[in-house]
C-alpha cells in the first residue's frame, strides 16, 4: 500500500489539523512500508525453506530461494535510498541513534507507559528496535552472501554463515512479532504509519518531550 | 537556532556513520536535544555487525559445541535449537525427480559382464542390509542414529559381474545435474548402500527416494539422491560439488578441513 501524501502542507487554516503532528514523512512511510513487504517475503521464503513440513507442502525449492535471495539482496535498497533522500529519515535516525539518560531509566523501569519520564519523538524500546532492524539488515546480507556465494570464501566460513543466518532469523522473527503486537495495540500508532500524522492528544501521551518541542517550535516561529 | 551546533564538530563519538553524513544540515533546524546523548544505535548496529563477523569465523566451532551438548542431552530441549537435529534438505535442481517406486528404473552399466536395469522390487529381491549410523553434512549439520536399509553396494555390483579391477564407480542423479563417484576400494565397502529406506521407511521424496546412494563413512554429499544410474569405471570423475572445490576423498572428520567425529 503506497502511503498517502503528506498531510502537513504548513497552513493552519484546518483547524482539526492543527491538533495533529506530522510524524512521519512520505519518504519516511514508503521506506516502513517497503521494507515491512521485504522482510515478510523474507520470513515467508524462510519458513518455507527451514520449516520442512512447509518445504514439502510448498515444494518449487528453487523458486522459493531464489525469491528469498533477490528479496534480501533488495533489502537495503529502500534504506539507502531513503537515507539520501529523505531528510526527515536522516533526522529520524539520529533521533533513534541517540540514547540520553532517561532512555536507560525509561528502559529500566516498570511504570514506563505511565508518562513520568520525559519520551521524545521515540522511546528507548523503538531506538533499540531501529538499531536492530539496521544491524539485523547488515548481518544477514553478510551471511546471506557467504551462504549464496561460498565458493570465494573458506569453507568452514559457510557452515559459521549459516549458523549465524539462523540464529539471527531466530531473533528477528521474534523481534517482528514484537513489533507486530505493540503495533496492534494502538491504532494510533498505526494512524502515524498510515498517514503520517498522528494527534496532539496521543504524542502528548506516548512522546511527550518531542509534541512539547513540536509545539513550541511551530508557535515560536 | 544554528545550523551548526557546537556540538556538530565537537563530539568526541563523531564515527563512521557521521563521515558519511552531508556537512551541513539543510533540515532547517539545529540538532535538538534528542539527537544528542550516547550513539547507542550506532554501538548496537556496529556490535551486530561485529559479533556476526566473529560468528562466521568462529561459528563452525560452535555449531559443534552445541550439536555434541545437544547429542548428551537427556531432556531432549536442545533439539528446538535451530541446526542441531534434523536433517536440511538440499536440491541443487530447480524441480526434483518425482518418480513412483513402480516407475523407478535404476541402470548399472560399464565395465560389468551383465548390464542390468534394476526395478525398485529387484532390489528389494537382492540381500538386504541394515545400518544405523549418522549422516554429517559438510555444512555443518548431522543427524545422529539414521537407520538405514537397501543393497549393499558390492553385492549389486557382484550382481551385474562388475570387474573387480576396474578402478572406480560413477553415479549420476534422476535430476539430470548431480554427480558422484567412488573408487573401488570405497566402492566395495559393505556400509556403501543403493538405500530403498532410511529413517525406518521408504526414502522420501525430499530424501532422494525412492532410491538413494549412502556412504556411511563420508560427508553427505557423496550419498547422491534420486540415484538413477551406476557405471563402473576406468576413473572417477569429481562429482558435482567436487567440482566446486569439495574433497573427493570426502572421509568425515579427515577432509574439507573439517574434524568431525567419524560416522562409519
Amino acid at each position: 500500500m503506497p502511503p498517502r501524501p503528506d498531510a502537513a502542507d504548513g497552513t493552519d487554516d484546518d483547524s482539526a489539523r492543527a491538533l495533529t503532528l506530522l510524524r512521519f514523512s512520505r519518504g519516511e512511510r514508503w521506506v516502513h512500508w517497503l521494507l515491512a513487504v521485504l522482510v515478510g517475503v523474507l520470513l515467508v521464503t524462510a519458513s518455507l525453506l527451514y520449516v520442512a513440513p512447509l518445504a514439502q507442502l510448498v515444494g518449487r525449492r528453487h523458486l522459493v530461494a531464489q525469491v528469498h535471495v533477490v528479496a534480501g539482496l533488495l533489502l537495503p535498497v529502500p534504506i539507502v535510498v531513503g537515507w539520501l533522500w529523505s531528510g526527515a529519515l536522516r533526522r529520524d535516525m539520529r533521533r533513534l541513534n541517540r540514547f540520553s539518560a532517561s532512555d536507560w531509566q525509561w528502559l529500566r523501569s516498570s511504570d514506563r507507559r505511565s508518562g513520568r519520564l520525559p519520551v521524545g519523538k521515540f522511546n528507548a524500546g523503538q531506538k533499540l528496535n531501529g538499531a536492530f532492524t539496521l544491524g539485523f539488515v547488515l548481518v544477514m546480507l553478510m551471511t546471506g552472501v557467504i551462504m549464496n556465494w561460498p565458493d570465494s570464501w573458506p569453507l568452514s566460513w559457510r557452515t559459521g554463515a549459516t549458523f549465524v543466518h539462523d540464529w539471527v532469523a531466530f531473533a528477528v522473527f521474534v523481534v517482528v512479532v514484537g513489533h507486530l503486537y505493540e503495533a496492534g495495540k494502538d491504532p494510533t500508532a498505526r494512524l502515524g504509519m498510515r498517514t503520517g500524522r498522528v494527534p496532539l492528544w496521543w504524542a502528548r501521551r506516548e512522546h511527550g518531550s518531542w509534541a512539547d518541542a513540536e509545539s513550541e517550535r511551530s508557535s515560536g516561529r | 537556532m544554528t545550523l551548526l551546533g557546537p556540538e556538530r564538530f565537537g563530539d568526541a563519538d563523531r564515527t563512521l556513520l557521521d563521515w558519511a553524513r552531508p556537512p551541513c544540515s539543510h533540515e532547517g533546524v539545529g540538532r535538538a536535544d534528542e539527537e544528542r546523548g550516547t550513539p547507542v544505535g550506532r554501538r548496537v548496529v556496529l556490535g551486530m555487525v561485529g559479533l556476526g563477523a566473529l560468528g562466521v569465523v568462529l561459528g563452525r566451532s560452535v555449531q559443534d559445541g552445541i550439536s555434541a551438548l545437544a547429542a548428551h542431552d537427556p531432556t531432549g530441549l536442545t533439539s528446538l535449537l535451530p541446526g542441531v537435529e534434523g536433517f536440511r534438505y538440499y536440491s541443487v535442481t530447480a524441480s526434483d525427480p518425482v518418480v513412483s517406486r513402480a516407475d523407478y528404473r535404476l541402470r548399472v552399466t560399464g565395465l560389468v559382464s551383465r548390464p542390468h536395469t534394476f526395478s525398485y522390487a529387484d532390489l528389494l529381491a537382492l540381500p538386504q542390509t541394515h545400518l544405523t549410523r549418522d549422516f554429517q553434512c559438510v555444512t555443518g549439520w548431522r543427524v545422529q542414529g539414521v537407520h538405514w536399509s537397501g543393497v549393499a553396494l558390492p553385492d549389486l555390483l557382484d550382481a551385474v559381474g562388475a570387474d573387480t579391477t576396474a578402478p572406480a564407480v560413477l553415479f549420476s542423479s534422476l535430476d539430470g545435474t548431480y554427480t558422484e563417484s567412488l573408487t573401488r576400494d570405497q566402492a566395495r565397502r559393505r556400509d556403501v548402500l543403493v538405500a530403498t529406506s532410511m529413517l525406518g521407511a521408504p526414502v522420501t521424496e525430499e530424501h532422494g527416494g525412492p532410491v538413494r546412494l549412502y556412504v556411511s563413512p563420508m560427508y553427505g554429499y557423496k550419498s547422491i539422491k534420486w540415484l538413477g544410474g551406476i557405471q563402473v569405471a576406468s576413473r572417477v570423475v569429481p562429482g558435482y560439488w567436487e567440482r566446486l572445490g569439495y574433497d573427493v576423498d570426502a572421509w568425515v572428520g579427515r577432509s574439507n578441513g573439517r574434524t568431525d567425529a567419524p560416522t562409519s
